[in-house]
C-alpha cells in the first residue's frame, strides 16, 4: 500500500509561483506521469515529494501520514535524478550498497540484494566497475537499481530518459515500465516528452505554469482535453480564436469573417473561445461543400508513415490536416472541413 | 525569398591562435622563459651551495666543498629553526583546514547573505603591504601577550593561509554536483553523513592542494614571522634573512636549498597523487 496525497501544496520564488495550489490524488501501485513543458513546475512538485523542497503552504501525505516536513532521509521515497546522479568514487555494486549499509544490515544481505537488483535491472556483472566507466543507459539502470533496492513505498523518476539517444530512450521506456509492473510499485514520472508520457503512465497529470491543467489518462487528455493549453501541448491542434454563439442545438464559434462548428459543453454564448481542432479531425475534399472552404497555398510535409497537408485560410490563418502517405496534389483546389473542434473559454485553465 | 548577401568572413586579429603550429612554437618559447627565468637561478643556488671557491669569470665553482652544508647542519640555530618551521607549519595547515572547509562548503551550497563580499574579505589581507598589517599585528600581540609565542605565529600565519584555502575549498564544493548529495539524503544519509561520505571524498583533490600550499606558505612565511617570533622563536626564512644580511653567500644557498627540499617533495608526492586536472580544477573555478 503506498497512496500519495497533495493538497493544496504551493511553492513560490523570489518573483514566480512554481506551482500553485496543487492537489493530487496518487492511488496505490499506480504509474503517474507529469507532465509539462520547462519551467511548468513538475521538477519543483516532484522534489517537494522527495522532500527536498518544503512546500510554502499545503500538505504532502504518505500513506494517510502527513511527511511535510520529514527530511529526505526519513522518506519512503526513492528518486532517479536526470544527471543519474551516481557517486563517482565508488564502484556500481557501493553506489547501489550504500542505502543499505546505511541501515546496518549484515554483509551477506548487502551482497545479495545488489546483487539481485542489478538483475532486476538487466545489468549483472558490472559490480566492480566505476560509474564512468558505462554507458548512459547502464548509468540509468544503476540509478534505478540504486533507488529500488531500499524497496521504497514511491519511485521518483526525474526525467531519467533525457540524456539517452532515441532509440535507447523507448526501449528503456519499456524497460521501467516493465520494471515498475513486477516490483508493483507507485510511481511518479517527471517528463516533457509527452510520448514518454502517454505510452508509459496510468494516468498523465499536465501542468503549465505551477497549475495543474488536467488529470486523466491517455485518451482523456487526448480526445478531451479540458484546456486550451492541454488541447495545444498534447499532440499538435489548429488553435483559432473567436466568439463562440450559441443556436439552438447547435453551437458554432466566429472567428473572423467565417464560423466553424463546435463542441462548447456549457460556455455562454458570446463567451471568447479559443477553438481546438486535430489534423485528423479536418476533412479533405476535392470539391466544394456545406461548411467546407477552400485552403490556399497547400502544401505537403511527409512524415514516412502519413503526410501533412499545410496551408492557409483568410480567417482561420495557418491550417494543418493529416493525410494518407499516398494523398498528392494536383492543380485542382483543396477544401478543408473541420469534422470536429472543441470551444475553451480564455479565462480557465490559464489562471496566471 | 528574397536574395540574401553572402556574409563577408569576418577578419580576426586572433587568426594565429588557429594555427596549430604557432601555437606549438608559443607553448615551447613560454616553457623556454620559464626553465630559464626560474631554473638557471635555481641551478645557481645549488651550485654555491657547493662551492669552495668561485670567482668570476668562471662559469661553474673552480673547487668543490661540503664545507657550507656541513657548518649549516652543525649549527644547533639552524637545526631549531628547522624543527620550529616543520611543527609550526602543519599545526598551521590542520588549524586553517578546520575553518576553511566548513567554510568553502558553506560558501558553496548554502545560501550565505553578502558572499561575494565575504570572500573578498578574505582577500584584503594580500591588498595592503603585509609589512604595514604585520606591525600592527605585533601592537596587538604585545597588549594580549602573544607577543614571541608558538600561537602568535601559527595565528599569524593563518592570515594568510586561510584566503588559500577558503578560495580553493569553495571551488572544489561548487564544481561537485548538489544532486550527488541530493541521492545520498534519498537513499537515507543524514545530511552530515552525506558530507563525509559523498561530498569530502569528492572534494579530497582539492583540499588536498589547498592544504600543501597553506604547508609551503608557513614554511616560506619570513616578514610577519620576523616581528612577532624574535628573539626566541625564529624559523628557517628567518634566519635565512640573517645569514643573508651577514652576506654568507654559501651558507644562504645551503639553507635555501633546504628550505626548498620539502616544498618540492610535497610538490612531487601531490603530482603522483593527483591528476592534474583536479589540480587545475581546484585552482580555476571560483
Amino acid at each position: 500500500m503506498a497512496e500519495v496525497d497533495l493538497r493544496g501544496v504551493s511553492k513560490g520564488y523570489k518573483d514566480t509561483t512554481a506551482v500553485d495550489d496543487l492537489s493530487l490524488h496518487i492511488k496505490d501501485r499506480e504509474f503517474v506521469a507529469l507532465l509539462g513543458p520547462s519551467g511548468c513546475g513538475k521538477t519543483t512538485t516532484l522534489r517537494m515529494l522527495a522532500g527536498f523542497i518544503r512546500p510554502d503552504s499545503g500538505q504532502i501525505l504518505i500513506d494517510g501520514k502527513d511527511v511535510t516536513d520529514v527530511p529526505p532521509e526519513r522518506r519512503p521515497t526513492a528518486m532517479v535524478f536526470q544527471s543519474y546522479a551516481l557517486w563517482p568514487h565508488m564502484t556500481v555494486a557501493d553506489n547501489i550498497a550504500f542505502g543499505l549499509r546505511l541501515r546496518r544490515l549484515p554483509r551477506t544481505e548487502v551482497e545479495d540484494r545488489t546483487g539481485r537488483m542489478l538483475e532486476v535491472v538487466g545489468l549483472p556483472g558490472v559490480m566492480k566497475r566505476y560509474p564512468s566507466q558505462l554507458s548512459g543507459g547502464q548509468q540509468q539502470r544503476v540509478a534505478l537499481a540504486r533507488a529500488l533496492v531500499l524497496g521504497p513505498k514511491i519511485l521518483l523518476l526525474d526525467e531519467p530518459l533525457s540524456n539517452l539517444d532515441a532509440k535507447l530512450r523507448v526501449r528503456m521506456r519499456d524497460e521501467i515500465r516493465r520494471i515498475q509492473q513486477e516490483l508493483q510499485i507507485t510511481t511518479v514520472y517527471v517528463t516533457h516528452d509527452q510520448e514518454e508520457a502517454l505510452t508509459m503512465a496510468d494516468r498523465i497529470a499536465v501542468m503549465n505554469k505551477g497549475i495543474l491543467q488536467q488529470v486523466g489518462d491517455a485518451l482523456d487528455i487526448y480526445d478531451r482535453p479540458a484546456t486550451a493549453f492541454v488541447a495545444d501541448f498534447i499532440g499538435s491542434s489548429n488553435l483559432l480564436s473567436g466568439t463562440l454563439r450559441l443556436g439552438g442545438a447547435s453551437a458554432f464559434a466566429q472567428v473572423g469573417e467565417a464560423r466553424v462548428p463546435v463542441e462548447a459543453d456549457g460556455l455562454p454564448d458570446g463567451a471568447a473561445v479559443t477553438v481546438s481542432a486535430r489534423p485528423e479531425d479536418m476533412e479533405v475534399l476535392r470539391t466544394p461543400a456545406p461548411d467546407a472552404f477552400r485552403l490556399e497555398d497547400p502544401r505537403l510535409v511527409n512524415f514516412g508513415a502519413y503526410k501533412r497537408l499545410l496551408g492557409r485560410h483568410p480567417a482561420f490563418g495557418q491550417l494543418e490536416a493529416r493525410v494518407p502517405k499516398a494523398f498528392a496534389l494536383g492543380k485542382e483546389p483543396v477544401y478543408l472541413r473541420f469534422t470536429r473542434a472543441r470551444a475553451f473559454t480564455n479565462d480557465e485553465g490559464d489562471r496566471s | 525569398m528574397a536574395a540574401q548577401v553572402p556574409a563577408l568572413p569576418a577578419i580576426r586579429l586572433t587568426w594565429w591562435i588557429d594555427d596549430a603550429r604557432i601555437r606549438r612554437m608559443l607553448l615551447r618559447l613560454f616553457a623556454a622563459a620559464l626553465a630559464v627565468f626560474i631554473g638557471i637561478p635555481l641551478l645557481t643556488l645549488v651550485l654555491w651551495s657547493f662551492a669552495g671557491e668561485w670567482f668570476w669569470p668562471n662559469l661553474i665553482p673552480t673547487q668543490w666543498s661540503l664545507r657550507w652544508w656541513q657548518e649549516v647542519l652543525e649549527n644547533p640555530r639552524v637545526t631549531n629553526a628547522m624543527f620550529l618551521s616543520f611543527t609550526i607549519a602543519p599545526v598551521v595547515t590542520l588549524l586553517t583546514a578546520l575553518v576553511a572547509i566548513p567554510a568553502g562548503y558553506a560558501f558553496a551550497r548554502l545560501d550565505v547573505p553578502f558572499r561575494r563580499t565575504l570572500l573578498l574579505l578574505f582577500l584584503i589581507p594580500n591588498a595592503f603591504p603585509r609589512i604595514g598589517l604585520y606591525v600592527s599585528l605585533a601592537v596587538l600581540y604585545y597588549q594580549i601577550g602573544l607577543i614571541d609565542t608558538y600561537w602568535g605565529i601559527v595565528f599569524l600565519h593563518m592570515i594568510g593561509t586561510m584566503v588559500y584555502m577558503t578560495w580553493i575549498t569553495t571551488a572544489t564544493f561548487r564544481s561537485i554536483d548538489p544532486h550527488l548529495e541530493e541521492a545520498a539524503r534519498d537513499a537515507g544519509a543524514s545530511p552530515l553523513r552525506a558530507f563525509f561520505s559523498v561530498v569530502l571524498p569528492l572534494a579530497m583533490p582539492g583540499i588536498i592542494v589547498a592544504s600543501l600550499f597553506s604547508f609551503l606558505a608557513s614554511v616560506d612565511e619570513a616578514q610577519g614571522t620576523l616581528i612577532v617570533g624574535t628573539p626566541h622563536y625564529i624559523t628557517m626564512p628567518v634566519l635565512l634573512y640573517t645569514l643573508i644580511s651577514s652576506f654568507q653567500r654559501p651558507v644562504a644557498a645551503v639553507f635555501s636549498v633546504l628550505l626548498a627540499l620539502p616544498s618540492l617533495l610535497l610538490l612531487i608526492v601531490a603530482q603522483r597523487y593527483l591528476h592534474s586536472e583536479y589540480v587545475a580544477a581546484g585552482l580555476g573555478r571560483v
